[in-house]
């Protein structure tokens, strides 16, 4: 861009005649048009890349370490299978719901089977980078969103019936809670003539909480596993976990920096608040647990950061850096307190603590963006005569906390009834449960026929 | 012949293999095993749930010597597993019949 600032402009202008001057314009234009595509399509793609390894290895590997030995494989095989299950259903109708134009609810089927989905920049989204990069960047959230339920059910739910499952969620409540806050025309999007103007950069609703609430429905239809809670469902390898957490908080930059949809200054914020909430959050956790428990766990420190990470991702491209901080302690502590104590109190069996996190994590963040968000940081609502809108609290825009919490609201609202339903078709169709040998014996073996480790003679 | 059974602390093992070395105990089987005896289990917390640990992991050292080496065995290994501490192990002792080597078939205390 520095290219068409005016002092090199005039001396160009100085140093040539006029009318080859006019000609070269339109190239130059062009050429610098070019040249900022290319940047923002490089981060987009990289950014896609970095979401993708969220799910396969990072979710894989935090989940994989939290079950028992004998359901590591059929636990990562739950988040693996996605990333080839919703990839081909984004193709075939998904990306067309999510983000065709459709009405305020959902999308239509404009872009069924990829019609006109190419090279060429859609500017209802994303100006700068090929419509290709804005699909496939899409379809990544769209992989790791139902990934994320598969802890409330881990250890005990057939595959066949995750496939049913997880197909029908990401169409019924997936694509449209994206359409309603990321899709033109959507009911909850602030950016494109949303009744409901909810901000959520980059999938605190659409994401967390809708994956968080549906795992808790499905926590409560499936019921505990077998034996909860006996003393031996400890994590059978928490350097998975550890090693997934740390991909987590290394993808979430493509996550939520990505969701700037280009290389710009507003990456460069998300990207800056994003680590902070992530690191206050694992230092909540850790204070919380070591007051109460009088020792700092490794489990806790990771989980907190996952529950910073979860929080900051619909404030991320509103926030500064130190209310990042904030909404990110706060998160942490606040979920600390549900996993730990209210979790045990009501007795349901979220074996991972999908809701904890992610539900509980989504909904603290989403509230949090109503109070920190402030146009110093994004200036993309603007009034008729272009200058920045207030967004959050602290602009003095207070209604804006009942937006979000309206916002959070239609999400839960959405995830719980679309949940409910979609177990229950899955149930009469294939039943949800495997049988008590099968849990008994283990998924990997009963489901699989593998073994994870395989360390005799 | 005597066999010698002794359950010890994992960390005094190679301690005790030190000791047994040095006073020329030839062959010995360790295996990694867990249990417990009046010594009490602990707490592990994962994510606020806590889980009672009462099986805990311990070494077991087996091996068969002479008859007239098993005094001197037995002393060894006490002074080189011993912390003082609840949980140090045990030592069992049992008469043994025979000992065959497969190889060449040397039986009784030649087999050792």
């Amino acid at each position: 861009m520095s290219l068409l600032c005016p002092v090199s402009l005039g001396m160009l202008l100085a140093t040539a005649s006029g009318a080859d001057v006019a000609a070269s314009l339109p190239a130059l234009h062009e050429a610098v048009q070019a040249a900022q595509s290319s940047a923002d399509n490089a981060w987009m793609l990289v950014s896609s890349a970095l979401v993708l390894m969220m799910t396969g290895p990072g979710l894989a590997l935090f989940y994989g370490g939290l079950v028992r030995r004998k359901n590591v494989l059929a636990t990562m095989m739950q988040t693996f299978v996605l990333m080839a299950l919703i990839t081909v259903l984004w193709a075939l109708v998904g990306y067309s719901l999510a983000f065709g134009e459709g009405n305020a609810v959902v999308g239509d089927w404009r872009y069924a089977l990829l019609r006109g989905v190419d090279g060429i920049p859609n500017p209802d989204y994303a100006a700068t980078i090929p419509h290709h990069t804005f699909m496939v960047f899409q379809l990544m959230f769209a992989i790791i969103t139902p990934a994320l339920i598969a802890g409330a059910f881990a250890e005990r739910m057939k595959f066949s019936a995750l496939l049913i499952f997880m197909a029908l969620w990401a169409l019924i409540v997936y694509c449209p809670m994206a359409h309603m806050v990321w899709g033109k025309g959507g009911l909850l999007n602030a950016f494109s003539g949303g009744v409901i103007p909810c901000f959520d950069f980059a999938g605190g609703t659409v994401v967390h909480i809708t994956s968080g609430v549906s795992a808790l429905i499905c926590a409560l239809y499936i019921g505990k596993r077998h034996g909860y809670p006996s003393p031996n469902m400890k994590p059978h390898n928490l350097v998975l976990s550890f090693m997934g957490a740390c991909l987590l908080w290394v993808g979430w930059f493509g996550f939520n920096a990505g969701s700037a949809l280009g290389s710009s200054a507003l990456a460069s914020s998300a990207f800056v608040a994003t680590h902070f909430g992530a690191a206050s959050a694992a230092l909540g956790w850790m204070v919380a647990e070591w007051s109460r428990m009088g020792k700092p766990s490794v489990l806790g420190a990771i989980s907190g950061a996952v529950c910073g990470l979860v929080a900051i991702t619909p404030a991320s491209g509103f926030v500064k850096p130190l209310p990042a901080l904030v909404i990110g302690f706060t998160a942490g502590v606040i979920c600390y307190f549900m996993v730990a104590s209210v979790k045990q109190r009501l007795g349901y069996d979220d074996s991972l603590d999908a809701f904890g996190v992610h539900g509980v994590g989504g909904t603290v963040g989403a509230l949090m963006t109503g109070v920190f968000a402030t146009n110093a940081v994004n200036s993309g609502l603007t009034d008729a005569a272009g200058r920045p809108l207030p967004l959050g609290l602290v602009d003095g825009n207070a209604a804006q906390i009942l937006n979000q919490a309206l916002g959070v609201a239609i999400a839960w609202a959405l995830a719980a009834l679309g949940t409910f339903v979609i177990l229950k078709i899955t149930d009469a169709l294939v039943g949800v449960r495997v049988s008590p040998e099968h849990e008994i014996q283990g998924l990997d073996l009963s489901l699989h026929g593998e073994e994870a480790y395989n360390f005799e003679v | 012949m005597k066999k010698i059974e002794a359950i010890i602390q994992p960390f005094k093992l190679e301690d005790v293999k030190e000791a047994l070395k040095n006073i020329g105990v030839e062959g010995m089987t360790v295996s990694e095993v867990r249990g417990h005896g009046r010594q009490k289990g602990h707490t592990e917390v994962y994510r606020g749930r806590e889980y009672q640990v009462d099986l805990l992991p311990k070494v077991k050292i087996e091996m068969v010597v002479p008859a007239a080496r098993a005094e001197e065995v037995i002393r060894t290994v006490i002074q080189s597993a011993r912390t003082g501490k609840i949980g140090d192990g045990k030592i069992f002792i049992y008469d043994v019949v025979d000992a065959i080597r497969i190889r060449n078939q040397d039986r009784g205390e030649a087999a050792l």
